[in-house]
Protein backbone atom coordinates (compact mmCIF):
# COMPACT_ATOMS: atom_id res chain seq x y z
CA UNK A 1 0.00 0.00 0.00
CA UNK A 2 2.72 2.22 0.81
CA UNK A 3 4.78 1.75 -1.99
CA UNK A 4 1.77 3.26 -3.51
CA UNK A 5 2.75 6.55 -2.02
CA UNK A 6 5.88 6.98 -4.41
CA UNK A 7 3.85 7.36 -7.10
CA UNK A 8 4.39 11.10 -8.57
CA UNK A 9 7.00 11.85 -6.10
CA UNK A 10 9.66 14.30 -7.05
CA UNK A 11 12.94 13.34 -5.63
CA UNK A 12 14.65 16.17 -7.12
CA UNK A 13 17.35 18.26 -4.87
CA UNK A 14 19.30 21.68 -6.00
CA UNK A 15 21.55 20.94 -3.11
CA UNK A 16 25.54 20.95 -3.79
CA UNK A 17 27.06 17.93 -3.87
CA UNK A 18 28.88 17.86 -1.61
CA UNK A 19 25.50 18.44 0.87
CA UNK A 20 24.23 15.33 -0.52
CA UNK A 21 27.50 13.51 0.17
CA UNK A 22 27.31 14.00 3.33
CA UNK A 23 23.90 13.11 3.83
CA UNK A 24 24.22 9.82 2.08
CA UNK A 25 27.08 8.95 4.56
CA UNK A 26 24.63 9.32 7.32
CA UNK A 27 22.47 7.01 5.52
CA UNK A 28 24.74 4.43 4.71
CA UNK A 29 25.48 4.10 8.37
CA UNK A 30 22.38 3.74 9.27
CA UNK A 31 21.96 6.48 11.48
CA UNK A 32 18.65 7.99 12.04
CA UNK A 33 17.62 11.36 10.29
CA UNK A 34 15.48 13.49 12.98
CA UNK A 35 13.43 16.55 11.78
CA UNK A 36 15.53 18.72 12.73
CA UNK A 37 18.46 17.87 11.20
CA UNK A 38 19.39 18.82 7.55
CA UNK A 39 18.22 16.97 4.95
CA UNK A 40 17.71 17.43 1.33
CA UNK A 41 14.70 18.91 -0.10
CA UNK A 42 13.84 15.82 -2.43
CA UNK A 43 14.03 13.75 0.91
CA UNK A 44 11.70 15.70 2.35
CA UNK A 45 9.39 15.80 -0.35
CA UNK A 46 9.34 12.22 -0.86
CA UNK A 47 8.76 11.61 3.22
CA UNK A 48 5.91 14.39 3.19
CA UNK A 49 4.23 12.32 0.23
CA UNK A 50 4.32 8.80 1.16
CA UNK A 51 3.75 9.40 5.26
CA UNK A 52 0.89 11.66 4.32
CA UNK A 53 -0.97 9.31 1.77
CA UNK A 54 0.19 6.17 4.35
CA UNK A 55 -2.00 8.27 6.66
CA UNK A 56 -4.50 8.87 4.38
CA UNK A 57 -4.58 5.34 3.92
CA UNK A 58 -5.38 4.43 7.28
CA UNK A 59 -8.45 7.09 7.49
CA UNK A 60 -9.97 6.36 4.16
CA UNK A 61 -9.26 2.23 4.96
CA UNK A 62 -11.66 3.10 7.79
CA UNK A 63 -14.53 3.33 5.44
CA UNK A 64 -14.84 -0.16 4.07
CA UNK A 65 -14.56 -2.02 7.41
CA UNK A 66 -17.11 0.25 9.01
CA UNK A 67 -19.77 -0.59 6.53
CA UNK A 68 -19.86 -3.94 8.45
CA UNK A 69 -20.40 -2.81 12.18
CA UNK A 70 -23.38 -3.05 12.65
CA UNK A 71 -24.26 -6.12 11.08
CA UNK A 72 -20.85 -8.56 12.68
CA UNK A 73 -22.80 -11.14 13.01
CA UNK A 74 -21.71 -12.15 16.92
CA UNK A 75 -20.99 -9.31 19.94
CA UNK A 76 -17.29 -11.34 19.73
CA UNK A 77 -17.15 -10.07 15.88
CA UNK A 78 -18.48 -6.85 16.01
CA UNK A 79 -15.95 -6.26 19.59
CA UNK A 80 -13.14 -7.16 17.52
CA UNK A 81 -14.20 -5.20 14.70
CA UNK A 82 -14.56 -1.63 16.55
CA UNK A 83 -11.29 -2.50 17.89
CA UNK A 84 -9.94 -2.62 14.77
CA UNK A 85 -11.43 0.25 12.84
CA UNK A 86 -10.59 2.44 16.16
CA UNK A 87 -6.87 0.97 15.52
CA UNK A 88 -6.85 2.09 12.13
CA UNK A 89 -7.65 5.90 13.29
CA UNK A 90 -5.10 5.86 15.79
CA UNK A 91 -2.68 4.57 13.22
CA UNK A 92 -4.20 7.25 10.63
CA UNK A 93 -2.87 10.08 13.51
CA UNK A 94 0.70 8.77 14.43
CA UNK A 95 1.19 8.64 10.85
CA UNK A 96 -0.12 12.18 10.28
CA UNK A 97 1.90 13.53 13.40
CA UNK A 98 5.07 11.83 11.83
CA UNK A 99 4.05 13.84 8.74
CA UNK A 100 4.15 17.20 10.56
CA UNK A 101 7.42 17.00 11.94
CA UNK A 102 8.48 17.76 8.33
CA UNK A 103 6.70 21.00 8.77
CA UNK A 104 3.50 20.14 6.66
CA UNK A 105 -0.11 21.14 8.73
CA UNK A 106 -2.74 18.58 9.32
CA UNK A 107 -5.16 21.24 7.56
CA UNK A 108 -3.19 21.17 4.18
CA UNK A 109 -2.77 17.10 4.62
CA UNK A 110 -6.76 16.81 5.14
CA UNK A 111 -7.60 19.35 2.20
CA UNK A 112 -4.94 17.65 -0.28
CA UNK A 113 -7.14 14.49 0.15
CA UNK A 114 -10.23 16.09 -0.03
CA UNK A 115 -9.22 17.89 -3.66
CA UNK A 116 -7.61 14.63 -4.61
CA UNK A 117 -4.37 16.02 -4.55
CA UNK A 118 -3.13 13.51 -2.36
CA UNK A 119 -3.58 9.68 -3.02
CA UNK A 120 -4.41 6.66 -0.53
CA UNK A 121 -4.06 2.95 -0.92
CA UNK A 122 -6.22 1.84 -4.56
CA UNK A 123 -7.30 -0.88 -2.47
CA UNK A 124 -9.96 1.10 -0.10
CA UNK A 125 -11.33 1.51 -3.63
CA UNK A 126 -12.89 -1.71 -3.68
CA UNK A 127 -16.78 -2.51 -2.28
CA UNK A 128 -17.30 -4.68 0.86
CA UNK A 129 -19.65 -6.52 -0.79
CA UNK A 130 -20.53 -9.66 2.25
CA UNK A 131 -19.11 -10.22 5.80
CA UNK A 132 -16.08 -12.46 4.66
CA UNK A 133 -14.84 -9.23 3.12
CA UNK A 134 -14.01 -7.94 6.66
CA UNK A 135 -11.97 -11.49 7.28
CA UNK A 136 -10.67 -11.46 3.55
CA UNK A 137 -9.20 -7.59 4.49
CA UNK A 138 -7.83 -8.40 7.83
CA UNK A 139 -5.94 -11.73 6.11
CA UNK A 140 -4.97 -10.07 2.61
CA UNK A 141 -4.82 -6.23 3.06
CA UNK A 142 -3.68 -6.34 6.44
CA UNK A 143 -1.44 -8.88 5.89
CA UNK A 144 -0.01 -7.32 2.74
CA UNK A 145 0.12 -4.11 4.65
CA UNK A 146 2.58 -5.53 7.39
CA UNK A 147 4.88 -7.26 5.05
CA UNK A 148 5.15 -3.30 3.41
CA UNK A 149 5.48 -2.07 6.72
CA UNK A 150 7.58 -4.37 8.61
CA UNK A 151 10.94 -2.98 6.71
CA UNK A 152 9.48 0.50 7.13
CA UNK A 153 10.36 0.18 10.76
CA UNK A 154 13.68 0.53 9.56
CA UNK A 155 13.17 3.44 7.52
CA UNK A 156 15.79 6.44 8.19
CA UNK A 157 13.75 8.62 9.28
CA UNK A 158 12.86 8.47 12.77
CA UNK A 159 9.55 9.18 13.34
CA UNK A 160 7.91 7.77 10.45
CA UNK A 161 10.04 4.43 11.62
CA UNK A 162 9.07 4.65 15.37
CA UNK A 163 5.46 5.25 13.86
CA UNK A 164 6.01 2.18 12.26
CA UNK A 165 6.98 0.08 15.15
CA UNK A 166 3.54 0.79 17.00
CA UNK A 167 1.68 0.32 14.12
CA UNK A 168 3.04 -3.22 13.42
CA UNK A 169 2.61 -4.57 16.55
CA UNK A 170 -1.32 -3.51 17.16
CA UNK A 171 -1.43 -4.81 12.92
CA UNK A 172 -0.46 -8.40 13.80
CA UNK A 173 -4.43 -8.74 15.56
CA UNK A 174 -5.73 -7.40 12.75
CA UNK A 175 -4.61 -9.97 10.46
CA UNK A 176 -5.24 -12.67 12.63
CA UNK A 177 -8.69 -11.82 13.35
CA UNK A 178 -9.40 -11.82 9.94
CA UNK A 179 -8.12 -15.12 9.02
CA UNK A 180 -10.32 -16.62 11.59
CA UNK A 181 -13.42 -15.02 10.60
CA UNK A 182 -12.49 -16.72 7.20
CA UNK A 183 -11.40 -20.14 8.90
CA UNK A 184 -14.95 -20.21 10.48
CA UNK A 185 -16.49 -19.37 6.88
CA UNK A 186 -14.42 -21.84 5.14
CA UNK A 187 -15.13 -24.42 7.52
CA UNK A 188 -18.87 -23.79 7.78
CA UNK A 189 -22.10 -24.58 5.55
CA UNK A 190 -21.04 -24.90 1.79
CA UNK A 191 -23.33 -21.44 0.85
CA UNK A 192 -20.85 -20.24 3.75
CA UNK A 193 -17.62 -21.69 2.44
CA UNK A 194 -18.58 -20.17 -1.12
CA UNK A 195 -18.82 -16.48 0.39
CA UNK A 196 -15.13 -16.82 1.67
CA UNK A 197 -13.97 -18.20 -1.79
CA UNK A 198 -15.92 -15.31 -3.64
CA UNK A 199 -14.23 -12.90 -1.40
CA UNK A 200 -11.38 -14.58 -2.03
CA UNK A 201 -11.60 -14.23 -5.58
CA UNK A 202 -12.35 -10.77 -5.45
CA UNK A 203 -9.91 -9.00 -3.08
CA UNK A 204 -6.96 -11.61 -4.33
CA UNK A 205 -5.41 -9.52 -7.55
CA UNK A 206 -6.36 -5.87 -5.75
CA UNK A 207 -4.22 -6.64 -2.34
CA UNK A 208 -1.05 -8.44 -4.79
CA UNK A 209 -1.73 -4.18 -6.70
CA UNK A 210 -1.14 -3.09 -2.94
CA UNK A 211 2.18 -3.57 -3.64
CA UNK A 212 2.82 -0.96 -6.32
CA UNK A 213 3.75 -0.97 -10.04
CA UNK A 214 6.39 -3.74 -11.14
CA UNK A 215 10.10 -2.79 -10.47
CA UNK A 216 10.81 -2.04 -13.74
CA UNK A 217 7.72 0.91 -14.07
CA UNK A 218 8.37 1.85 -10.39
CA UNK A 219 10.18 5.44 -12.03
CA UNK A 220 10.83 7.00 -8.13
CA UNK A 221 11.74 3.32 -6.05
CA UNK A 222 15.81 3.47 -6.79
CA UNK A 223 16.24 7.00 -4.88
CA UNK A 224 14.48 6.02 -1.85
CA UNK A 225 15.94 2.44 -1.53
CA UNK A 226 18.99 4.71 -1.71
CA UNK A 227 18.02 7.04 1.17
CA UNK A 228 17.06 3.91 2.49
CA UNK A 229 13.44 5.11 3.10
CA UNK A 230 12.41 1.97 1.48
CA UNK A 231 14.31 -1.41 1.76
CA UNK A 232 12.82 -3.78 -0.66
CA UNK A 233 11.23 -3.40 -4.17
CA UNK A 234 7.82 -4.05 -4.97
CA UNK A 235 8.15 -6.98 -6.54
CA UNK A 236 10.20 -7.93 -3.78
CA UNK A 237 7.56 -7.70 -1.01
CA UNK A 238 4.81 -8.65 -3.23
CA UNK A 239 6.51 -12.01 -3.83
CA UNK A 240 6.91 -12.81 -0.34
CA UNK A 241 3.47 -12.07 0.32
CA UNK A 242 2.32 -14.51 -2.42
CA UNK A 243 4.58 -17.14 -0.72
CA UNK A 244 3.57 -16.25 2.68
CA UNK A 245 -0.36 -16.61 1.96
CA UNK A 246 -0.57 -19.24 -0.56
CA UNK A 247 -0.43 -21.88 1.89
CA UNK A 248 -2.19 -20.01 4.10
CA UNK A 249 -4.97 -20.37 1.43
CA UNK A 250 -4.60 -24.23 0.70
CA UNK A 251 -5.13 -24.75 4.40
CA UNK A 252 -8.19 -23.60 4.23
CA UNK A 253 -9.09 -24.86 1.19
CA UNK A 254 -9.90 -21.76 -0.94
CA UNK A 255 -8.79 -21.56 -4.30
CA UNK A 256 -6.46 -18.71 -5.42
CA UNK A 257 -7.75 -17.33 -8.45
CA UNK A 258 -5.03 -17.62 -10.70
CA UNK A 259 -4.62 -20.49 -13.12
CA UNK A 260 -1.03 -19.78 -14.01
CA UNK A 261 0.26 -19.68 -9.91
CA UNK A 262 2.65 -22.91 -9.40
CA UNK A 263 5.06 -23.48 -7.48
CA UNK A 264 8.90 -23.19 -8.82
CA UNK A 265 11.28 -25.11 -7.29
CA UNK A 266 14.26 -23.11 -8.58
CA UNK A 267 13.53 -20.06 -7.24
CA UNK A 268 11.69 -21.46 -4.01
CA UNK A 269 8.74 -19.27 -4.42
CA UNK A 270 5.61 -18.94 -6.45
CA UNK A 271 5.05 -17.84 -10.26
CA UNK A 272 2.24 -15.70 -10.58
CA UNK A 273 0.10 -14.99 -13.82
CA UNK A 274 0.08 -11.24 -15.30
CA UNK A 275 -1.35 -8.72 -13.28
CA UNK A 276 -4.34 -6.20 -14.20
CA UNK A 277 -2.37 -3.04 -14.89
CA UNK A 278 -4.51 -1.18 -16.67
CA UNK A 279 -6.93 -2.06 -13.33
CA UNK A 280 -4.53 -0.70 -10.98
CA UNK A 281 -3.85 2.81 -13.07
CA UNK A 282 -7.57 3.39 -13.61
CA UNK A 283 -7.98 2.73 -9.82
CA UNK A 284 -5.26 5.04 -8.74
CA UNK A 285 -5.90 7.46 -11.37
CA UNK A 286 -9.74 8.07 -9.17
CA UNK A 287 -11.91 5.36 -11.79
CA UNK A 288 -12.34 2.56 -9.73
CA UNK A 289 -15.71 1.72 -7.91
CA UNK A 290 -15.75 3.69 -4.75
CA UNK A 291 -13.26 6.10 -4.87
CA UNK A 292 -16.00 9.00 -5.09
CA UNK A 293 -17.99 7.59 -2.42
CA UNK A 294 -14.67 7.50 -0.40
CA UNK A 295 -13.86 11.11 -0.75
CA UNK A 296 -17.43 12.25 -0.53
CA UNK A 297 -17.87 9.97 2.64
CA UNK A 298 -14.19 11.92 4.14
CA UNK A 299 -15.39 15.74 3.13
CA UNK A 300 -18.85 14.65 4.52
CA UNK A 301 -16.95 13.69 7.68
CA UNK A 302 -15.35 16.75 7.80
CA UNK A 303 -17.80 19.13 6.89
CA UNK A 304 -20.79 17.68 9.46
CA UNK A 305 -17.91 17.60 12.14
CA UNK A 306 -16.86 21.22 11.62
CA UNK A 307 -19.03 22.80 14.21
CA UNK A 308 -17.67 20.51 17.17
CA UNK A 309 -14.07 21.75 15.82
CA UNK A 310 -15.31 25.28 16.43
CA UNK A 311 -17.54 25.19 19.37
CA UNK A 312 -14.63 23.12 21.44
CA UNK A 313 -11.95 26.22 20.32
CA UNK A 314 -14.51 28.83 21.58
CA UNK A 315 -14.72 26.52 24.65
CA UNK A 316 -11.26 26.42 25.22
CA UNK A 317 -11.24 30.39 24.59
CA UNK A 318 -13.90 31.49 27.48
CA UNK A 319 -12.42 29.02 29.58
CA UNK A 320 -8.79 31.09 29.19
CA UNK A 321 -10.61 34.03 29.36
CA UNK A 322 -12.08 33.29 32.56
CA UNK A 323 -9.02 31.93 33.97
CA UNK A 324 -7.41 35.13 33.24
CA UNK A 325 -10.22 37.40 35.08
CA UNK A 326 -10.06 35.06 38.02
CA UNK A 327 -6.08 35.53 38.64
CA UNK B 1 -11.80 26.55 9.59
CA UNK B 2 -9.85 29.58 9.95
CA UNK B 3 -8.12 28.79 13.23
CA UNK B 4 -5.93 25.18 13.85
CA UNK B 5 -6.22 23.04 16.95
CA UNK B 6 -2.83 23.46 19.02
CA UNK B 7 -0.67 20.96 18.86
CA UNK B 8 0.31 18.77 22.46
CA UNK B 9 2.74 16.56 23.67
CA UNK B 10 1.63 12.99 25.07
CA UNK B 11 3.81 11.34 27.74
CA UNK B 12 3.09 8.25 29.11
CA UNK B 13 3.90 6.61 32.49
CA UNK B 14 4.18 3.00 31.45
CA UNK B 15 3.54 1.94 35.11
CA UNK B 16 4.50 3.09 38.84
CA UNK B 17 8.28 3.95 39.76
CA UNK B 18 8.96 4.23 35.89
CA UNK B 19 9.43 7.98 34.44
CA UNK B 20 6.84 9.27 32.30
CA UNK B 21 7.99 8.73 28.63
CA UNK B 22 7.48 10.74 25.31
CA UNK B 23 4.35 8.72 23.29
CA UNK B 24 3.69 11.51 20.42
CA UNK B 25 1.86 14.44 20.11
CA UNK B 26 -1.99 15.65 18.91
CA UNK B 27 -4.14 18.19 18.08
CA UNK B 28 -6.71 19.30 20.45
CA UNK B 29 -8.43 22.36 21.76
CA UNK B 30 -8.05 22.03 25.42
CA UNK B 31 -6.19 20.62 27.92
CA UNK B 32 -9.40 18.61 28.58
CA UNK B 33 -9.80 17.09 25.09
CA UNK B 34 -6.08 16.57 24.79
CA UNK B 35 -6.27 14.09 27.28
CA UNK B 36 -9.28 12.34 26.13
CA UNK B 37 -7.58 12.38 22.88
CA UNK B 38 -4.22 11.04 24.33
CA UNK B 39 -6.08 8.69 26.06
CA UNK B 40 -8.09 7.07 23.05
CA UNK B 41 -4.92 7.22 20.55
CA UNK B 42 -2.15 6.02 22.99
CA UNK B 43 -3.36 3.39 25.62
CA UNK B 44 -5.34 1.07 23.62
CA UNK B 45 -3.72 -1.71 25.34
CA UNK B 46 -2.49 -0.87 28.54
CA UNK B 47 0.61 1.19 27.48
CA UNK B 48 0.23 3.38 30.74
CA UNK B 49 -1.29 4.01 33.86
CA UNK B 50 -1.05 7.87 33.97
CA UNK B 51 -0.87 10.71 30.85
CA UNK B 52 0.39 14.44 30.84
CA UNK B 53 -0.34 16.30 27.97
CA UNK B 54 2.00 19.16 27.33
CA UNK B 55 1.03 22.04 24.80
CA UNK B 56 3.78 21.77 22.13
CA UNK B 57 4.28 25.65 22.08
CA UNK B 58 5.59 25.80 26.16
CA UNK B 59 8.62 23.06 25.42
CA UNK B 60 11.96 25.22 25.14
CA UNK B 61 14.42 22.82 22.87
CA UNK B 62 17.99 23.28 22.12
CA UNK B 63 18.86 24.47 18.47
CA UNK B 64 20.23 20.98 16.77
CA UNK B 65 22.78 24.01 14.74
CA UNK B 66 24.45 24.12 17.88
CA UNK B 67 24.44 20.16 18.99
CA UNK B 68 27.84 19.84 18.42
CA UNK B 69 28.94 22.33 21.13
CA UNK B 70 26.49 21.72 23.30
CA UNK B 71 27.03 17.71 23.19
CA UNK B 72 30.25 16.62 21.79
CA UNK B 73 32.58 17.96 25.03
CA UNK B 74 31.59 15.03 26.84
CA UNK B 75 32.95 12.50 24.14
CA UNK B 76 36.35 13.11 25.04
CA UNK B 77 35.68 12.87 29.07
CA UNK B 78 36.20 9.21 29.59
CA UNK B 79 37.10 10.16 33.02
CA UNK B 80 33.74 10.80 34.00
CA UNK B 81 32.99 6.75 33.90
CA UNK B 82 33.66 4.34 36.17
CA UNK B 83 36.07 2.10 33.65
CA UNK B 84 38.59 4.74 33.26
CA UNK B 85 40.09 4.02 36.89
CA UNK B 86 42.16 0.97 36.98
CA UNK B 87 41.50 -1.17 40.66
CA UNK B 88 43.37 -4.21 41.27
CA UNK B 89 41.44 -7.54 41.04
CA UNK B 90 42.02 -8.10 44.55
CA UNK B 91 40.27 -5.23 45.69
CA UNK B 92 37.13 -6.65 44.26
CA UNK B 93 33.75 -4.77 43.34
CA UNK B 94 33.87 -1.03 43.03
Amino acid sequence: MYSQGLIGADGQTNETPEFLETFQKRIDAEEKVEPTDAMPEGYRRTLVRQIGQHAHSEIVGMLPEGNWITRAPSLRRKAALLAKVQDEGGHGLYLYSAAETLGVSREEMTEELHSGKAKYSSIFNYPTLSWADIGTIGWLVDGAAIMNQIPLCRCSFGPYARAMIRVCKEESFHQRQGYEIIMTLAQGTPEQKEMAQDSLNRWWWPSLMMFGPHDADSEHSDQSMTWKIKRFTNDQLRQKFIDATVPQAEYLGLKVPDPDLKWNEEKGGYDHGEIDWDEFWRVVKGHGRMNRDRIKDRRAAWERGAWVREAALAHAEKRRARKIAAE
Amino acid sequence: MTQSMPLWEVFIRPRNGLAHKHAGSLHAADEVMALQAARDVYTRRGEGNSVWVVPSAAITASDPDQAGENFEPTGDKIYRHPTFYEIPEEVGNM
